[in-house]
C-alpha cells in the first residue's frame, strides 16, 4: 500500500463518474488539438517561407496582372539570382466542391521547380513536362485524392481563362519535407499565353506575379525596394516583399476566423476546467471525515492536499494523454477530408505542448479550491462531518 | 506508577461567529501509566472535547496537557500531526475504516507515515491481526466485515504503531450488546497483556465496568466522585 495506491483506488471509487470525468478531458483536450491544428494549418504557407525567395505583384492589388516582360528587367537586378511567375488559373475540375478544388497554376515550366526546390519531380518526369506544351504536373496528395496517374488527361473547364482545358499529366511533384503543398497543379504559362491569344486577347503576355529568388536572405529589403523602384513610374507598380510577409498577407485576410477558433479553444479548455473542478468538489466533500481520520493518524494537511491534487492530476494528465493521443489521428482523417483547403496539416510539436501544459494546469486548479478547504478544515470539524 | 497523562487548569472555548461557547472549564486531570480510564457524563458535558484535546486533535483555549513528558498544547499543527502518529492510537464509534481499502491496507496506513520497510510493515500488520484475531480476513474491505469485524480492525490500526495512549470514543456505541463485548474484552486484555493506557468516552455503564476508574463530566467540569 502508497500514497498513489490510495489516490488510484479513491479515484475509481466511482468509477463511473472518474471514467466520464477522464473521457471529458479527453474529448476536451481533442477538441483543443484539433482547432489549434487548424489554426496552424492555416498559416503553413507562411511557416513553408523560403528566406530566399521574394514575391513581386501588382502594388494595387494582387489580382492585377504584370507584365511579362517586367522578368528580364527583374533578373538584371544585383543579388537576384533567378526569376519566374505565375498565374492563378482557376477553372473547375467537375464541379465547384470543396473535394474537387485544388489550385491551378500556370508557370514558366523552365524555371518553377529550380525556384521551388521543395518541389522534387524525378529528372524523366519534368524533361516531359518541359517537352509537352499541353502537358502538366501535379502534386502526390492531389495524385492520391483522384487517382491521377501519368498519362491521364485532367479536363478544367476554364472560368477566369474560357474555354476547356485539357492537361496530360506528365509528372508528380513530392513535397521535400511536410511543409511543402503537394496540392497543386501546374501546367505551361506559354500553353495559357498561347490560347489566350486567341481566346482573351486582353490577357495575353502578362502574369499574376514573380517569384525571384537571390542570393542573400538579408538582402531582401534591399531587393524589393530595387525592384519596386524600376516600376514606380509605370502604370504597373510593384510591390515586392518576403515570401513569408506575402503568405502572411493572406493569413491576415481571415484573421477573425483564426481569433475566434484560437479563443473557443480556449473556451473549451475553460469548460473542462469547470467540470473537473465539480467533479473533484464533490469527491472531496464525500471524503471529508475520510480526510479527517486521516489527519488523526498523523497525515497532515499537506499530505490531504496532495492526495486531493493527486486524483485530480490523475485525471486530468489520463485524458489529457488520451486525448493527445486521439488527435493525431483523428487531425490525419480531418485533413484528409480536406487535402486542397488544409495541404499540410500536422499536430504541431507546440500544439502537443500546449495540451499537456493544459491538462497539467487544469489539475492544479481544479483541486486549488477544495484542496485548501479541505487542508483548512479543523479535524474535529471533519469527523462531524456524515460521509 | 508514574503519571502519563496530565491534564493542568483547561479551558476550552469554540467561537462560533460571535458567540462564545465555553465547553470545559477549567479541567484538571491525571492518568497513570497503564491505566484504562472511562469518561461518562451527559451529552454536552465535554467528555468528547476533552478527549479531543488529550488525543492532540483539537488544542485548549488555555491550560496545559501533558502526555508522556510533552506538553501537547504548545506543539503547532505539524509538530501535534506527527506526536500523534507515535503516541496516540483512534478507536471511532462510526470505526472510520478507510471503504476502499482492505482490513491489511486500513491497518497499514499508519505505518506508512514511518521508516519501516514494506516487509517489516507486512509483519507488523499481521501480528495485530492476530491480536484482535482477524488474521483471516485481511483482504477483506470493510463492507465485507460485521460492525464488530470492523471495530476490531480500527483497534488493530489504532495498536499497530504501539502507541503509548489508546483513546476510544465510544468504541462500543454502533455495536450490537455480543460485539460490544467482545470490542471491550480486547480492549481490556489491551491493557492487562499489553499494559496499554486506555482513556475511553462511553454512555454505557457496563462498558465503563471495563475501565479501572470512572470519572463523570457534567458541563464541562469534573465531578469529584
Amino acid at each position: 500500500m502508497n500514497v498513489l495506491k490510495l489516490i488510484y483506488k479513491n479515484l475509481f471509487r466511482h468509477s463511473l463518474r472518474s471514467v466520464l470525468t477522464i473521457l471529458g478531458v479527453a474529448v476536451a483536450v481533442l477538441a483543443f488539438g484539433l482547432l489549434r491544428t487548424v489554426v496552424t494549418a492555416w498559416s503553413y504557407g507562411v511557416e513553408a517561407s523560403s528566406a530566399d525567395r521574394l514575391v513581386t505583384r501588382h502594388a494595387v492589388s494582387f489580382i492585377f496582372p504584370l507584365p511579362v516582360a517586367y522578368r528580364d528587367q527583374i533578373a538584371g537586378i544585383p543579388g537576384v539570382t533567378r526569376v519566374t511567375y505565375a498565374n492563378w488559373f482557376q477553372g473547375i475540375y467537375k464541379d465547384q466542391s470543396f473535394e474537387n478544388f485544388f489550385p491551378r497554376l500556370a508557370v514558366d515550366a523552365e524555371t518553377i521547380f529550380e525556384v521551388y526546390k521543395e518541389y522534387e519531380v524525378p529528372a524523366d518526369q519534368l524533361a516531359a513536362f518541359k517537352k509537352q506544351r499541353n502537358s502538366c504536373v501535379i502534386g502526390r496528395k492531389l495524385a492520391e485524392q483522384h487517382g491521377f496517374k501519368i498519362g491521364d488527361v485532367i479536363p478544367i473547364t476554364g472560368d477566369i481563362f474560357p474555354g476547356r482545358w485539357e492537361f496530360t499529366v506528365a509528372g508528380v511533384y513530392a513535397g521535400k519535407d511536410k511543409t511543402a503543398d503537394e496540392t497543386q497543379l501546374f501546367f505551361h504559362w506559354d500553353y495559357l499565353n498561347e490560347r489566350s491569344r486567341e481566346t482573351a486577347p486582353w490577357v495575353t503576355d502578362q502574369v499574376g506575379w514573380y517569384i525571384v529568388q537571390i542570393g542573400q536572405p538579408n538582402e531582401a529589403a534591399n531587393i524589393s525596394a530595387a525592384i519596386d523602384a524600376l516600376y514606380a513610374n509605370s502604370a504597373a507598380k510593384t510591390k515586392s516583399e518576403t515570401e513569408k510577409a506575402f503568405q502572411q498577407s493572406f493569413v491576415s485576410l481571415s484573421g477573425a476566423i483564426i481569433t475566434s477558433l484560437e479563443v473557443i479553444s480556449y473556451v473549451i479548455i475553460g469548460i473542462i476546467l469547470m467540470v473537473l473542478a465539480n467533479t473533484i468538489i464533490m469527491s472531496a466533500r464525500e471524503r471529508i471525515r475520510e480526510y479527517a481520520v486521516l489527519r488523526t493518524l498523523g497525515f497532515t494537511a499537506f499530505h490531504v492536499i496532495g492526495l486531493i491534487i493527486g486524483e485530480s492530476l490523475f485525471i486530468s494528465m489520463s485524458g489529457g494523454a488520451l486525448g493527445l493521443a486521439l488527435t493525431f489521428p483523428v487531425s490525419s482523417w480531418f485533413g484528409a477530408q480536406f487535402p486542397t483547403i488544409f495541404p499540410v496539416f500536422a499536430v504541431q510539436p507546440s500544439t502537443v505542448v500546449l495540451a499537456a501544459l493544459f491538462a497539467l494546469a487544469v489539475g492544479l486548479i481544479a483541486a486549488s479550491f477544495p484542496a485548501a478547504r479541505s487542508a483548512r478544515m479543523r479535524i474535529v470539524d471533519g469527523l462531524r462531518q456524515i460521509g | 506508577m508514574s503519571t502519563l497523562v496530565e491534564v493542568q487548569n483547561v479551558t476550552k472555548v469554540y467561537r462560533r461567529d460571535t458567540m462564545e461557547i465555553p465547553v470545559l472549564q477549567n479541567i484538571s486531570l491525571a492518568v497513570p501509566e497503564g491505566e484504562f480510564l472511562a469518561l461518562m457524563g451527559p451529552s454536552g458535558s465535554g467528555k468528547t472535547t476533552l478527549l479531543n484535546l488529550i488525543s492532540g486533535i483539537d488544542q485548549p483555549t488555555s491550560g496545559s496537557i501533558i502526555v508522556a513528558g510533552t506538553d501537547i498544547a504548545k506543539l503547532n499543527e505539524t509538530a501535534l500531526a506527527k506526536w500523534r502518529s507515535n503516541h496516540v492510537g483512534f478507536v471511532f464509534q462510526f470505526y472510520n475504516l478507510m471503504p476502499v481499502m482492505t482490513a491489511f491496507e486500513n491497518v497499514e496506513l499508519p505505518l506508512l507515515l514511518t521508516n519501516l520497510s514494506k516487509k517489516e510493515r507486512k509483519e507488523r500488520v499481521e501480528a495485530v491481526l492476530r491480536v484482535v484475531g482477524l488474521e483471516d480476513r485481511m483482504d477483506h474491505y470493510p463492507k465485507q466485515l460485521s460492525g464488530g469485524q470492523q471495530q476490531r480492525v480500527a483497534i488493530a490500526r489504532a495498536i499497530v504503531t504501539d502507541p503509548t495512549l489508546i483513546i476510544g470514543d465510544e468504541p462500543t456505541g454502533d455495536l450490537d450488546r455480543k460485539s460490544a463485548e467482545e470490542i471491550l474484552i480486547l480492549l481490556g486484555r489491551l491493557n492487562k497483556e499489553f499494559k496499554k493506557t486506555i482513556i475511553m468516552v462511553t454512555h454505557d455503564p457496563h462498558a465503563a465496568e471495563s475501565a479501572h476508574k470512572v470519572q463523570h463530566l457534567d458541563k464541562g467540569e469534573l465531578r469529584q466522585d
